[in-house]
């Protein structure tokens, strides 16, 4: 009904015209993932075959239960592990190593300890632009801090902070190089549903302001219809009787409620309960071998 | 005594516990006279004993000295800590002065050799395998059993000191440095990765603060093995030194000297800890 396995990516049939309207237009192919495979044990691959497509400006979450190969396929695009076999490419340009131009926003906010919120910005901004003196480099970093609401908290290490201070500054540090495309490893995972809620807000805000590409992943259903125009829904391995199946993209599904829907109307829209149950019924009945 | 705080109350038993002390060593050390009274005699007697050496009315100084005679030598030492009148006596400050300029020199050698070598193992899984057999075996080796070999090729014996301080400082630092490398989390390492920081910058911006405290505590180690190490090894090569202060006094039977020096070796061991725990502390942080 939503969406199409053998045709990877569907559209709703009651898309609102608008809805297509207000989307950025889009630059297809930015990001292509051709083939993605991942094998610890030759084999029993974790996944394989996983192939999509990101446009420009587009915001996709990526939905599976743990274990699935989310974050691999998270890490191969940030250049951080290497796929099995298949090919990842960005504008143009395979994917080798990391890079500058793709940030990422880790589970564990990963900031260092020793630096203050200011610092650990800094750090991210000098080694963006190395040539930029103090007085450039301390305006982005405040730039980036106040965009997070953070400035009263500028010199603070980062033990002074909340768990969702902290992912903010997580949050900032990868807008502050300004990447062509930000990756979220599960940034709210280990929040408070109170926190999560505002840092949501608050990210789709910058997102939507910066026109941002983001691919995210996510176990909250509710997150990723909030924020993302496509949800990559995936399966995990499984022993079936014609033998070991390895997981992958079971289905894309296009988000078809209007981009500019807010965390506290979003239930209230047409649509929003049968997109949930959709994506909730493959988690608990498609995704993984019980 | 309720309202007092904890740091005054310890500070009380404290010097409770010392006053104790102090006075058992008083009372342990004003026992009978080893030559006996007077009382009795007759004054050819003390005659006699005068002629043969035993003067019943001497106060006899071969006991164990009691805490006044030490407080008494102490002061007379720290008053007049630098004066030198040639190769045996030599003022307590200048021995020190020799003793730390060792310890100081073997330290910084040992740093040298330590830290970069430790990078080295704690960044690369082979080295820490390639390394592991020799460190294992060097490790438990006493110190002072380097010294005839030292002796032997260094033919100095200054140097053999400054060697031995060396070989038993660079284990701890060597260990501590290749395991908080090796441990510095993955996830900060990632984020040196995904913003492409040359690895120059990443040894030194990010591999080097998160790996100090541990890098900082296997520094305080080598200090306080080497504080011990240098008492004997300069017992063993004379000539200067706390560790040659203390043998010399042995030698002229000053067990006061040698209560004085004890006690100040445990002072500056003592005091060179406290200055590594602010150093600890400095590059300490809170996750």
């Amino acid at each position: 009904m939503w969406s199409d396995t053998s045709l990877r990516t569907s559209t709703m049939t009651a898309v609102p015209r608008a809805a297509a309207t207000e989307r950025a237009s889009p630059m297809t192919g930015f990001l292509k993932v051709e083939q993605l495979a991942k094998a610890y044990q030759a084999s029993k691959p974790v996944f394989a075959d996983v192939s999509f497509e990101m446009a420009q400006g587009e915001f996709v979450c990526i939905i599976g239960h743990s274990g699935c190969g989310k974050t691999t396929i998270l890490n191969v695009l940030a250049g951080l592990d290497t796929a099995t076999a298949g090919h990842c490419f960005m504008d143009g340009r395979e994917i080798a190593g990391p890079s500058l131009e793709r940030g990422v926003v880790f589970q564990s906010h990963a900031l260092m300890p020793w630096l203050t919120v200011r610092q650990n910005i800094a750090f991210a901004v000098k080694s963006r632009w190395p040539d930029w003196g103090t007085a450039q480099v301390n305006a982005q970093v405040e730039k980036f801090v106040a965009m997070v609401g953070l400035s009263h908290a500028i010199d603070k290490k980062p033990s002074q902070l909340s768990g969702g201070m902290k992912q903010r500054v997580g949050i900032a540090r990868a807008f502050a190089i300004q990447p062509k495309m930000l990756l979220l490893d599960e940034p709210f995972g280990a929040l408070d549903a109170l926190t999560r809620g505002t840092i949501q807000d608050e990210l789709m805000g910058i997102v939507r302001q910066t026109q941002q590409t983001v691919f995210m992943i996510t176990h909250d259903v509710d997150e990723a219809i909030l924020l993302s125009d496509r949800i990559l829904l995936m399966t995990n391995g499984q022993d079936t009787d014609q033998g070991y199946k390895p997981g992958g993209l079971a289905e894309v599904v296009v988000n078809p409620l209007p981009r500019s829907r807010t965390r506290a109307q979003l239930h209230h829209l047409d649509g929003y309960y049968e997109l949930r149950n959709h994506i909730v019924d493959f988690l608990v009945s498609r995704a993984k071998a019980h | 005594m309720k309202s007092l705080s904890l740091n005054l109350r310890a500070a009380v038993v404290t010097l409770l516990l010392l006053v104790c002390f102090v006075g058992v060593w008083q009372l342990a050390t004003t026992g009978p006279s080893v030559g006996g009274s007077s009382a009795g005699m007759t004054p050819e007697e003390i005659e006699y004993a005068k002629m043969m050496g035993k003067d019943p009315g001497a106060q006899k100084s071969d006991g164990f000295p009691p805490p006044i005679e030490v407080a008494k030598a102490s002061w007379a030492h720290l008053s007049d800590p630098f004066y030198d009148k040639g190769p045996n006596d030599k003022g307590i400050g200048i021995q020190l002065a020799h003793s730390l300029a060792r310890v100081g020199l073997g330290f910084v050698l040992a740093m040298a050799v330590a830290l970069p070598l430790g990078f080295a193992i704690g960044m690369s899984p082979l080295m820490q395998k390639a390394f592991n057999p020799f460190v294992q075996v060097l490790k438990p080796i006493s110190p002072l059993a380097w010294m005839p070999l030292a002796l032997y090729t260094l033919k100095d014996s200054d140097v053999s000191g400054i060697f031995v301080i060396f070989i038993c400082s660079v284990w701890p630092m060597l260990i501590n440095t290749a395991f908080g490398v090796a441990s510095v989390k993955r996830d900060w390492l990632n984020v040196a990765a995904t913003l492409e920081v040359s690895p120059i910058r990443k040894a030194f911006q990010v591999i080097l603060p998160a790996a100090a405290p541990t890098i900082l505590t296997g520094m305080r180690i080598s200090m306080g093995i080497a504080w011990l190490v240098i008492v004997a090894a300069e017992m063993l090569v004379g000539g200067t030194g706390v560790g040659y202060f203390v043998w010399n006094e042995w030698n002229n039977l000053s067990l006061t000297n040698v209560i004085f020096a004890v006690l100040l070796i445990g002072v500056v061991g003592m005091l060179l800890d406290l200055m590594f725990a602010q150093l600890q502390k400095a590059v300490t942080y809170v996750e």
